[in-house]
């Protein structure tokens, strides 16, 4: 396949895209069936790379694998520079395979399916740029092109409040790559005319702390704090979710917050590591306060879709407290390399089971019209499939061993353990609180006397299982052998490590 | 056949899979699959245990046979799993097979009907393969996963009837407080990885090999304490937790909402055993601590709740819950004989317990089954309708009453008493008490359901089936004698168990028992206090209920505020009622803060804040910007207007303005050269 893989994977579902146009409107069969099939072609190609990608091969910013640079815009030294590393690879994995579900999911979609599916085929090209791109202008222009699709499928396809919340989401985002923005051209001109990240890693423009690195690392940590989100930029998630539909949300979930660590792990991280250690207390402070803050705030919602997005709130907590314990020098390297392995498998955990929630919130709202968790009770008995698959992901998601989410929170809890204690002992509050909110909800969605309103309420349909199970398979897969992707996250840890000093 | 051990938590793990694919098409809609399953671990268990104590592979393997996989890499280095056969782990797999085997017989009878029956048995399996996990587990993050996955089991079995308000509730209540304990659980496991670098329990690189090298102290609130007794206190908590030890016994009550079989492998026998079985296994950790600090916390706590739990059983009126009390004390018990050094004497309780208090779980099932009611208030003479349940319950309680030679709750409590004796008085007084009072509260359950007259005469009571009865047979035999194997006049068990703690720790804890003067053996005084202690509490209970000389009327304006107190358990959950509830309000005082403060004042505030300045731009630009535009093309139009009056069309006016422009083109032009104009008129003038 060569180097062309990744403007193949990325630009794929963009031809699907145009390809899509040039069906009528009224054959939504062929429609859903087309973009379905042709979304597996990416799918396919993220397995590849993913054993095709070797552990010892080129890491960031050494090199990457697969890697093309061609001139883009050479007056500007702008590339179109792309290649992958053990840091983007299972996060393009998680993008294919959600949009393929998605779109399975999202096949009893009636309102414009045409322009539904354009949209998602084209928000898939943008993601899996942003984990392809090596060159900054094009990370990006991919960057700001999955923002748009999901403006619109919130706004056109959401719920009662959809045009507030994809302004909201819209704005706040927007925000948040001003500052980008401007701090990335900071890096290109005090780092040698250059927009190829490889090169601004090497070179770490701002290495010596000043007032202007100081600058540069915050504009550059609150656009990627927004998309995580952290404390206090989570504000938007509640909203965009609750209003989002339900293949959105599990995007949205899924891969558009893992956008936010992956910045941190691509770019600050390597391009101002001085920084990046300088700061490491207050993002850790920051992290913890999500954690905590997120379960209990999630413990208040009365909302199902609501719950769920809180929880991602405190979950995402763990991925930027690992990353933060990670860039404390003084620490002994095998407790900073654990809390960056963990912060990686929480990423990809969370990709996996918060994604699972919203499609097992969605599959209820289509049933029962409401998400209000007083609403509903009883379903266990009426629904045994739905409430074991919705038992199952509650479960991985606070933590049970055997799942993914417990080998992620072990990783960054031991992490950081090594590297501070009291940390560590507060972000168990969060964990008992998650139980506690976690249970709740299944209480008071599954159990208790059936109400009346859902004695007729179908059971989870092959569809709906479809676009699940693989998602369930992977947690448990993960869970239990979880030895070949901790070996890939081992891989770009190290790397990283190389690079904070 | 030891090579085989991995397969005996993985056999029930392959029914659960079975019975969760197929369910009701299986022979015996699941039933079968699963005690064929957990026969077979049984078999291996038996064969395995008679190789290891009669055939010699105890020696062949050096007390030890352990299998170490890799698992997961960690910075250049792997954590691993494993499993390992030893003493301690043999002891435990015969309790856990047969105890499971024996329930899940049981179970085809009780639960006959049910309309989640292959379900239940499904649970069943996992739970057990869960437990054997655990037990065979050489690695303290494989036990924290068994740990973890045992608890699950545990929340779905007592929610198993999920409709009912009260189960669902229990079973969020087992879930959450265990998992308090756990939390302490996983910070000590995380505490030994970093210490010694290793997840593994044995060999070389294990963590009992390096655990001297766990130096330093710790603030811990005021206190200053070593590092090593932390990493025992941690693990404690997660013994505390599983064993509903005070303080967070208050889950164990509420858990009788699951089917009683239920209560009797999970919450009698097995899992609320595995808090025990913790201690025993990390007893080297424990030992390590020569402050001893770890242990003397675990031997008061224990002590405490084997008399506080007791106390608490004397004023229920529930069968189960009875039980479950009288469990919770028990396992009080046992942890306290872990703190006073008892390694050997807490594990031959724990074994001895498990059959007896199994057993009479069984036969408060086969009562509720009966009877089809839970309250003793409402029993009465159930002696001649129900005989093999009334025998097979009276020879358990006389177990757990600790009758001395006849019964094995009697050598099992004898040893605990011994060792508590010389090594820790105080502890060895709660003890004596707590044995008066487990007799005195057992008699009370015995005489008020099956002697008497029947106080309720709308019940007809039945025997229950063959299929019931034979488990609750088999297990009141082992209770009588399963303590043969470890009497102190030929201590086989403990022979065989001191050894597990491997060479250094067994001389450790030789060293530690001897100091107090400890010697083995039978001690007449011991066992004479023991015996009056436990005989006192059965006479005070047969002169109050069997033969009412002393009438509870007349105690009553005695005790009156006392049995308030108790019967209310000391208003603990009352207590956490309070906490939980503060816990939610700052959960909603959190989400105000996030709705109001931060998405409301900050985020929308920012967003009003920018409306309102793009209004007054948008002002500035309507009205000044967009003004000054507007003035500029006034002026056009105006300008024009006032052009377009030239614009007539007619050519003689043209031709008039055109003249007229020449002259005035003319004037300035000659205007403009004036200084010309002025050198014509001086030409001329010359």
């Amino acid at each position: 396949m060569g180097n062309w893989v990744l403007p193949a994977i990325t630009f794929l579902p963009l031809a699907a895209a145009v390809i899509l146009m040039f069906i009528p409107k009224e054959r939504v069969g062929a429609i859903r069936m087309l973009s379905i099939v042709l979304s597996l072609i990416p799918l396919g190609i993220s397995i590849w790379l993913w054993a095709a990608c070797s552990h010892a091969g080129a890491q960031f910013p050494n090199g990457a694998q697969f890697g093309i640079d061609i001139p883009w815009i050479p007056a500007l030294g702008v590339g179109f520079t792309m290649g992958v590393d053990s840091l983007s690879i299972p996060l393009i994995f998680l993008t294919t395979l959600l949009t393929t579900l998605c779109l399975i999911y999202s096949t009893i979609i009636e309102v414009r399916p045409k322009e539904y599916f354009w949209m998602f085929l084209l928000l898939e090209t943008g993601m899996v740029g942003v984990f392809t791109s090596l060159d900054f202008i094009l990370f990006f222009v991919f960057w700001e092109l999955s923002l748009v699709p999901m403006y619109f499928l919130i706004g056109i396809w959401g719920g009662p409040r959809r045009e507030y919340a994809a302004i909201k989401f819209f704005l706040y985002t927007m925000i948040g790559s001003m500052g980008m923005l401007l701090a990335i051209l900071a890096l290109y001109f005090n780092g040698g005319h250059t927009f190829n990240m490889l090169a601004l890693a090497k070179a770490q423009p701002f290495a010596s702390a000043s007032l202007a690195g100081a600058l540069v690392f915050w504009g550059l940590f609150v656009g990627f704090a927004i998309k995580v989100p952290m404390w206090p930029f989570h504000t938007w998630l509640p909203d965009a979710h609750v209003e989002a539909p339900t293949a959105g949300s599990v995007i949205l979930a899924g891969v558009l917050l893992k956008m936010g660590s992956y910045g941190f792990m691509r770019v600050l991280m390597p391009m101002m590591p001085q920084q990046f250690t300088a700061y490491w207390k207050f993002i850790a402070a920051l992290a913890l306060i999500a954690i905590i803050y997120g379960a209990f705030v999630a413990m208040a919602q009365t909302d199902l879709k609501k719950l769920i997005a809180y929880s991602s709130v405190g979950h995402m907590g763990f991925v930027t407290l690992g990353c933060a314990m990670a860039a404390n020098l003084k620490a002994p390297e095998v407790s900073r390399v654990m809390a960056l392995n963990g912060a990686q498998m929480q990423a990809f955990s969370h990709g996996l089971i918060t994604s699972a929630l919203f499609f097992l919130v969605g599959v209820v709202y289509e049933r029962a019209h409401t998400r209000d968790l007083a609403a509903f009770g009883g379903l266990g008995a009426r629904v045994p499939v739905y409430a074991g698959m919705l038992a199952f992901c509650s479960f991985a998601s606070l933590g049970l061993p055997g799942m993914t989410g417990f080998i992620a929170e072990l990783s960054v809890l031991t992490g950081t353990y090594g590297i501070s204690p009291l940390f560590a002992g507060l972000a168990l509050i969060g964990i008992v609180v998650t139980a506690a909110y976690m249970l709740w909800m299944i209480q008071r969605v599954l159990f208790g006397k059936l109400n009346p309103k859902y004695e007729k309420m179908p059971d989870a349909d092959a569809r709906e299982i479809i676009s699940i199970a693989p998602l369930m398979a992977l947690m448990l897969f993960f869970g239990i052998i979880p030895g070949p992707i901790m070996n890939f996250f081992n891989t770009a840890s190290k790397a990283m490590l190389g690079l904070l000093k | 056949m030891i090579e085989y051990a991995w397969l005996i938590p993985v056999l029930p793990v392959i029914a659960f899979a079975l019975i969760i694919a197929f369910g009701r098409k299986l022979h015996g809609e699941g039933a079968s699959v699963a005690i064929g399953g957990m026969l077979a671990s049984l078999v291996i268990s038996f064969t395995i245990a008679a190789q290891w104590f009669l055939g010699g592979a105890s020696k062949l393997h050096d007390g030890l046979y352990s299998v170490v996989i890799p698992w997961m890499p960690v910075a250049g280095k792997t954590i691993d799993m494993g499993f390992s056969v030893d003493a301690l782990t043999i002891v435990m797999l015969i309790v856990v097979t047969v105890v499971a085997s024996m329930i899940m017989i049981y179970s085809i009878g009780y639960m006959h009907g049910d309309k989640r029956y292959p379900r239940y048995f499904a649970y069943l399996s996992l739970f057990s393969a869960a437990m054997l996990a655990l037990v065979v587990a050489n690695n303290i993050l494989l036990m924290f996963m068994s740990w973890e996955l045992v608890g699950l089991t545990s929340y779905l079995l007592i929610g198993f009837w999920f409709e009912k308000p009260s189960a669902m509730r229990a079973c969020k209540k087992a879930f959450l407080v265990t998992r308090v304990g756990d939390v302490g659980f996983l910070a000590g496991m995380i505490l030994l990885y970093l210490q010694t670098g290793s997840m593994n329990l044995f060999g070389e690189a294990g963590v009992f090999e390096h655990l001297n090298e766990i130096q330093g102290f710790v603030h811990v609130g005021p206190w200053m304490i070593p590092l090593i007794a932390l990493a025992g206190l941690l693990l404690f908590c997660g013994a505390v937790g599983k064993s509903a030890q005070f303080p967070l016994h208050v889950w164990l009550p509420d858990a009788m909402e699951g089917p009683t079989p239920v209560s009797a492998l999970i919450h009698a026998a097995t899992m609320v055993a595995a808090g025990v079985y913790l201690i025993a296994r990390m007893y080297p950790v424990f030992l390590a601590d020569t402050s001893h600090i770890a242990l003397n916390v675990v031997a008061y706590t224990g002590a405490f709740t084997a008399l506080f739990a007791a106390s608490i059983g004397i004023a229920q009126n529930d069968i189960k819950r009875i039980l479950a009390y009288s469990t919770v004390s028990q396992l009080g018990y046992m942890v306290m004989a872990l703190g006073v050094f008892g390694y050997a004497a807490a594990m031959f309780h724990l074994m001895t317990h498990a059959f007896f208090k199994a057993q009479l779980f069984l036969g408060s099932g086969s009562v509720i089954h009966g009877t089809g009611t839970q309250d003793i208030r409402e029993m009465g003479g159930l002696r001649k309708k129900m005989p093999w349940t009334y025998w097979t319950f009276l020879i358990s309680t006389l177990s757990l009453c600790g009758i001395p030679f006849v019964t094995a709750g009697g050598w099992s409590k004898e040893e605990i008493l011994t060792v508590a004796f010389f090594t820790n008085k105080p502890v060895f007084i709660a003890a004596v008490i707590g044995a008066f009072t487990t007799a005195f509260y057992m008699f009370r359950l015995v005489y008020k359901t099956f002697h008497g007259e029947p106080r309720n005469h709308e019940i007809h009571v039945h025997e229950s089936p063959k299929v019931m009865l034979v488990p609750m047979v088999v297990l009141a035999t082992l209770a009588v004698v399963a303590g043969y194997v470890g009497t102190p006049f030929a201590n086989g068990f403990e022979h065989n168990l001191a050894p597990v703690l491997g060479e250094h720790y067994e001389k450790a804890l030789k060293t530690a028992l001897e100091s107090s003067g400890f010697h083995a053996g039978f001690h007449w005084n011991i066992f004479w206090i023991g015996t009056l202690a436990a005989l006192s509490g059965i006479g005070l209970a047969t002169i109050i209920w069997l033969k009412p000389i002393l009438k509870i009327e007349k105690l009553e304006p005695a005790f009156g505020w006392l049995a308030k107190i108790v019967e209310n358990k000391y208003y603990i959950d009352e207590i956490y009622q309070a906490t939980i509830i503060r816990a939610l309000m700052l959960a909603a005082a959190m989400y105000w803060f996030d709705k109001w403060v931060i998405d409301y004042c900050i985020v929308n505030g920012v967003g009003y804040l920018s409306l309102i300045l793009a209004q007054i731009w948008g002002w500035f630009d309507n009205n000044i910007i967009d003004g000054l535009v507007n003035l500029s093309g006034w002026m056009t139009g105006f300008g024009g207007r006032v052009l377009r009056q030239f614009q007539t069309g007619v050519s003689q006016q043209y031709i008039f303005l055109m003249v007229v422009a020449l002259v005035l083109m003319s004037i300035v032009f000659l205007v403009g050269h004036l200084s010309e104009v002025k050198w014509v008129i001086g030409f001329f003038q010359q």
